[in-house]
Order: structure tokens, then C-alpha cells, then sequence
């Protein structure tokens, strides 16, 4: 194993300490127990909004906290969740007496932590609300499993409920946005190599070079099936096909497409994923009004994608194009 | 002798479990690794050198207060779904336990069973689902059958310890419902469940606490 890291068991405290250091413009770091807040929250009137879950997903979810999207991003240890004695004092920290949305991802270790710190949030008189995104279709079984799991779909969550509680929106309202954003986006993930947790120091899962794992999720775990290496408009209508056969759009809607790479993944790849995937929708009668391309939730050094499809609604849009300013993620302001 | 089991052999419970853990890290791993990400040992040594260090620095009265300790440890160090099952597993056995100061083997049965019931109302697994269940659920209802057949302390903890191994086991044909094995479907099957093995390794630890004439068996020393 190969990382530019000091000490395994360090990682996640150092890599959030240089971030606070890169961007003390718009987050404070809060060392013990560790969590990154938006600069000016509390936000006078505002809805606070606390995402988190385990790191190695960067930007996920510190690079969503400033205008626009997250108030706080409470980091775990690498693909493990964090602690109710860190989502708690987060929470606590951003309320500004309008109470808090928590945007969590369906991983069980990340629902159950969440739900403790929203109990005993509640507890100390603070409104929380949970947004839960689920909107990975790989998962075929959902009666059978821990459910659907929370994969793409969770930043374009964070990016619209977060524009909804910046214009001012009360509590339900902002969860109710952000459950209608998760309510109609789909995704499907594929992973070329896998990546290694720098504690574990071996790769999750093997993966020779003429194979492909299709339908991983997001903490290196393997996914549904394994089949042969194809070329990336095949990968692309592979991905595609399970998204598009489940959002049953009709010909003429609206969609925001997002094409993710999973970290080990040049730009370049994803714009001929995306480039064929613009091509697929357009045959189903889809238009793609918005788009994202890029390293926006990782697993680690993972290559591979995921591809989601939002069916967006004239407010989406609205609150989509709101301006945001993060440090990963910023336009209009 | 109907000697019960004090603070002294909670404490002497922890610390072995915390060994245990300590050297099986990289085996728990290594499973967690085949069905799912592979860091429960990793994430229990955290917990459970947590629980050390606290016991360094404060000496609880009761075996309740131990599992008190234990319980906000792992709930805060662990993460993953682990610490909020362990967590909540010893919250509610400390619970049980309430304020006395010896656990008798009903109170003892009682206390695992209480710790059985908070890892099924937290992760909402049933016994099947290659769960921590699958060890805690059997090693709950054998101490309870020790407790009727009128055993003592030492033998409701050995037979609580040997139905958790028996049910750990019992995991490795089983396709996960719960967590993130689940994910894998029938290639879950074939590999036994992390967490059903890291709870047979902490309950053997729990009898051979009570094996330990020193470890905080009043009687045990005159035996």
C-alpha cells in the first residue's frame, strides 16, 4: 500500500485539520469530537442542516458545508460512521431555534448513529427532522436487506434542501424538499479496481484486470455482480438501464444528470460516460436541463462511476441554480 | 454456593474482552472483510481500549455502573453499527442490573436478555438474519434454561458463552438480511457474521471472568 498519509489512525483528523486550514473562510473545525461548521452558523432563522457518515468520500461531506448547503459535516472513521457524541454537539451547534434536518445515507451503522443523536437532541428541546437517501438501484432485494443505500443522489439532496433553508424555508418544508429530491433520483454505481482502507492496508475486494464489479456502493464493498470488462458506452447503458427502468419517466421530462467518479477515475473518462449517457436519455425522449460531472462522493482511490438521474421539477431547478459557496461545489455566490 | 457476581468481575469481564478483541482484531477484519468493509475489529479495539482507559480512571461500584461506563464508551468510539448495537446491548443490561450490588444468576439471565432484547429494538434484526442476533439470542436463552435448571452464576455464563460459539457458527450457511452483508445476497453465505463472533468472544470472556476465583466471586475465594 502505497498513501501519502503519516499514520493510518491519523488520516481523518489530519486531512480534516488542512481542510479547515484551505477554506478558514468558510468552515470552522471544532477538534473534539470533531466535526466542520459553516463559518457563520448559527444562522440567525435558519434550518440548521448536520449530514455526515463515514469518510473517504471527500468532498463528501466537508465540502458541502458554507451558503447554500450544509451547516456541519460530522466525519467518521474512514467508511465507518461517526459517533452520537459527535452528530450531537453538531447539531446543537448549528440550531438556531429552527430547528435541524439530518441528511443521512441508508448504511445501517449511519441510520442507527444518527437516530441516537437525534433522540437525545430531541431531548435537550432541539427539532430534528431526517432526510434519508436511498436511491441506489443496485439494491434489488430491498425487502431482503438493510434497503436501498444512500450513494449519489445524497449531494444533489444536500445541494437542494440546502437551498430551500438558505431562502428560509421552515423545518418540514426543508425535509420535505429534501425527501421529494431522493423520492426521484435513481443511481448505479461500477467499480474498474477497488480501494484500500489505509487501517485495513489490502484492497476491500479483488478485481482482475478483465473484470468489473457493477452496483458497488460507496464504502468499498463488493456489489451485486461481476462481470467482463466492456468499453464505456457499454458500462454506460449497463448503469443506465436498471436508473432509467425504475424512475419510469415519460417521454419530455426534465432531468438533472450526474455522472460521479469514484475517485481513481480521470475527468476525462466520466465526460465519455456522460457524453454517452446524454445520448441514451435523449433516445428515451429525457432532457437534461442540468449537469454535474466530477469527484463528488468517493470511495477512496476506487475507480470506477456512478451515474444518477434526477427528474427534476420546476422548484429542483429553482433551488438547484440557487447560489452556493463550499469548497466543492460553488456558483452565484 | 449461590455466590452472585460484583463490580470487580464486571471490571475483570471488560478488560479481558478488551484483550480478547485486542488480539482477534485482525481475524474479526478479515471476516468483516469477506461480507462487508472490513473494519469491525478495528472498531471494537477502539471501543473497548475506550472502556480500559475509563476503567483506569474510575472504579464503578456496581456491575450496573460497569455496564454503564461500557455501554457510553462503545457508543461514542466505535461508530460504524457496531457501537450503537454494543452500546445499547450494555445500556440496557446495565439497566437491568439496576442498582445491585451482586448479580444473582436470575439477575445475571436477566441482565443478557435485556442486552439481547436492545440489540434486536436498535438494529431490528431477527434470529436468521446474520446478525449479532444470531449469537446474542441463544446465548440469552440458555442462560435463562441454566437459571431454571437452578445453575449457578459460573454455569449460566458458560452455557450463555457456548450457545453464542454455537450460534456464531450457525451463521456461516446463512444469506445477511440486515446490514451490509445484506448487500451481497447469496454471496454472504459461506462466511461467518463479524459481529455474531465478536459477541461469542466477549461473552467467553464474560465466563471466564467468573472462572477467576479473584476476579469478584465473594464465595470464590473460600471455595
Amino acid at each position: 500500500m502505497k498513501k501519502l498519509i503519516n499514520d493510518p489512525k491519523a488520516v481523518v483528523v489530519e486531512s480534516v485539520e488542512g481542510f479547515g486550514l484551505a477554506h478558514a473562510d468558510l468552515v470552522t473545525v471544532h477538534p473534539d469530537p470533531i466535526f466542520i461548521m459553516r463559518k457563520d452558523a448559527p444562522v440567525a432563522g435558519k434550518v440548521g442542516l448536520v449530514s455526515g457518515g463515514g469518510s473517504g468520500h471527500e468532498p463528501l461531506h466537508a465540502g458541502y458545508v458554507g451558503t447554500g448547503m450544509l451547516d456541519a459535516a460530522v466525519p467518521g472513521a474512514v467508511f465507518t460512521s461517526p459517533t452520537p457524541d459527535q452528530i450531537l454537539p453538531a447539531t446543537l451547534a448549528v440550531n438556531s431555534g429552527a430547528g435541524v434536518v439530518h441528511i443521512v445515507k441508508n448504511y445501517t451503522g449511519d441510520v442507527l448513529n444518527f437516530e441516537m443523536a437525534a433522540e437525545l437532541a430531541q431531548a435537550e428541546g432541539v427539532d430534528v427532522r431526517t432526510v434519508l437517501v436511498n436511491d441506489d438501484v443496485a439494491v434489488e432485494d430491498s425487502l431482503y436487506t438493510a434497503g436501498r443505500r444512500g450513494v449519489g443522489g445524497t449531494v444533489l439532496v444536500e445541494k437542494i434542501a440546502g437551498a430551500a433553508a438558505e431562502r428560509g424555508d421552515a423545518l418540514d418544508a426543508v425535509a420535505g424538499v429534501g425527501q421529494r429530491v431522493n423520492a426521484n433520483v435513481r443511481t448505479m454505481g461500477v467499480a474498474l479496481a477497488a480501494c484500500t482502507v489505509p487501517h485495513a492496508g489490502v484492497p476491500s475486494f479483488e478485481l482482475s484486470d478483465s473484470e468489473i464489479e457493477i452496483g458497488i456502493g460507496i464504502h468499498g464493498e463488493p456489489g451485486r455482480h461481476r462481470i467482463p470488462m466492456e468499453n464505456a458506452d457499454g458500462i454506460t447503458d449497463r448503469l443506465l438501464e436498471p436508473v432509467l427502468a425504475d424512475l419510469k419517466l415519460s417521454r419530455g421530462e426534465k432531468v438533472l444528470l450526474f455522472v460521479n467518479g469514484m475517485g481513481g477515475t480521470p475527468l476525462s473518462e466520466l465526460y465519455i460516460v456522460f457524453r454517452h449517457a446524454v445520448k441514451v436519455l435523449g433516445e428515451a425522449g429525457l432532457s437534461v436541463e442540468r449537469s454535474l460531472v466530477g469527484n463528488y462522493i468517493t470511495a477512496l482511490e476506487m475507480q470506477g462511476c456512478s451515474i444518477s438521474v434526477l427528474h427534476l421539477d420546476d422548484e429542483m431547478t429553482e433551488l438547484w441554480d440557487a447560489p452556493v459557496h463550499t469548497a466543492a461545489l460553488r456558483w452565484g455566490a | 454456593m449461590s455466590a452472585g457476581l460484583d463490580s470487580r468481575w464486571a471490571i475483570s469481564w471488560l478488560r479481558a474482552a478488551a484483550e480478547v478483541v485486542a488480539d482477534h482484531r485482525i481475524d474479526l477484519s478479515e471476516l468483516d472483510r469477506a461480507i462487508g468493509d472490513g473494519d469491525h475489529g478495528e472498531n471494537l479495539d477502539r471501543g473497548f481500549s475506550a472502556i480500559v482507559e475509563k476503567l483506569a480512571v474510575e472504579t464503578p461500584q456496581t456491575p450496573g455502573a460497569v455496564f454503564k461506563l461500557a455501554a457510553m464508551a462503545l457508543m461514542s468510539k466505535v461508530g460504524g453499527a457496531a457501537g450503537p448495537l454494543y452500546g445499547t446491548a450494555f445500556l440496557r443490561a446495565a439497566t437491568a442490573s439496576g442498582d445491585a450490588a451482586e448479580l444473582d444468576p436470575a439477575l445475571l439471565a436477566a441482565a443478557l436478555t435485556a442486552a439481547r432484547d436492545g440489540v434486536v429494538a436498535r438494529g431490528k434484526a431477527a434470529a436468521g438474519d446474520k446478525t449479532m442476533v444470531d449469537a446474542w439470542s441463544p446465548a440469552a436463552a440458555a442462560a435463562a434454561a441454566a437459571v431454571a435448571a437452578g445453575d449457578g452464576v459460573v454455569e449460566v455464563l458458560e452455557a450463555a458463552a457456548a450457545a453464542a460459539e454455537a450460534g456464531a457458527v450457525a451463521t456461516d450457511p446463512l444469506t445477511a438480511r440486515k446490514g451490509r452483508a445484506s448487500y451481497l445476497g447469496e454471496r454472504s453465505a459461506g462466511h461467518r457474521d463479524p459481529g455474531a463472533a465478536s459477541s461469542a468472544l466477549i461473552l467467553r470472556a464474560a465466563a471466564d471472568a467468573a472462572n477467576q476465583p479473584a476476579a469478584g466471586r465473594p464465595g470464590g475465594d473460600a471455595a
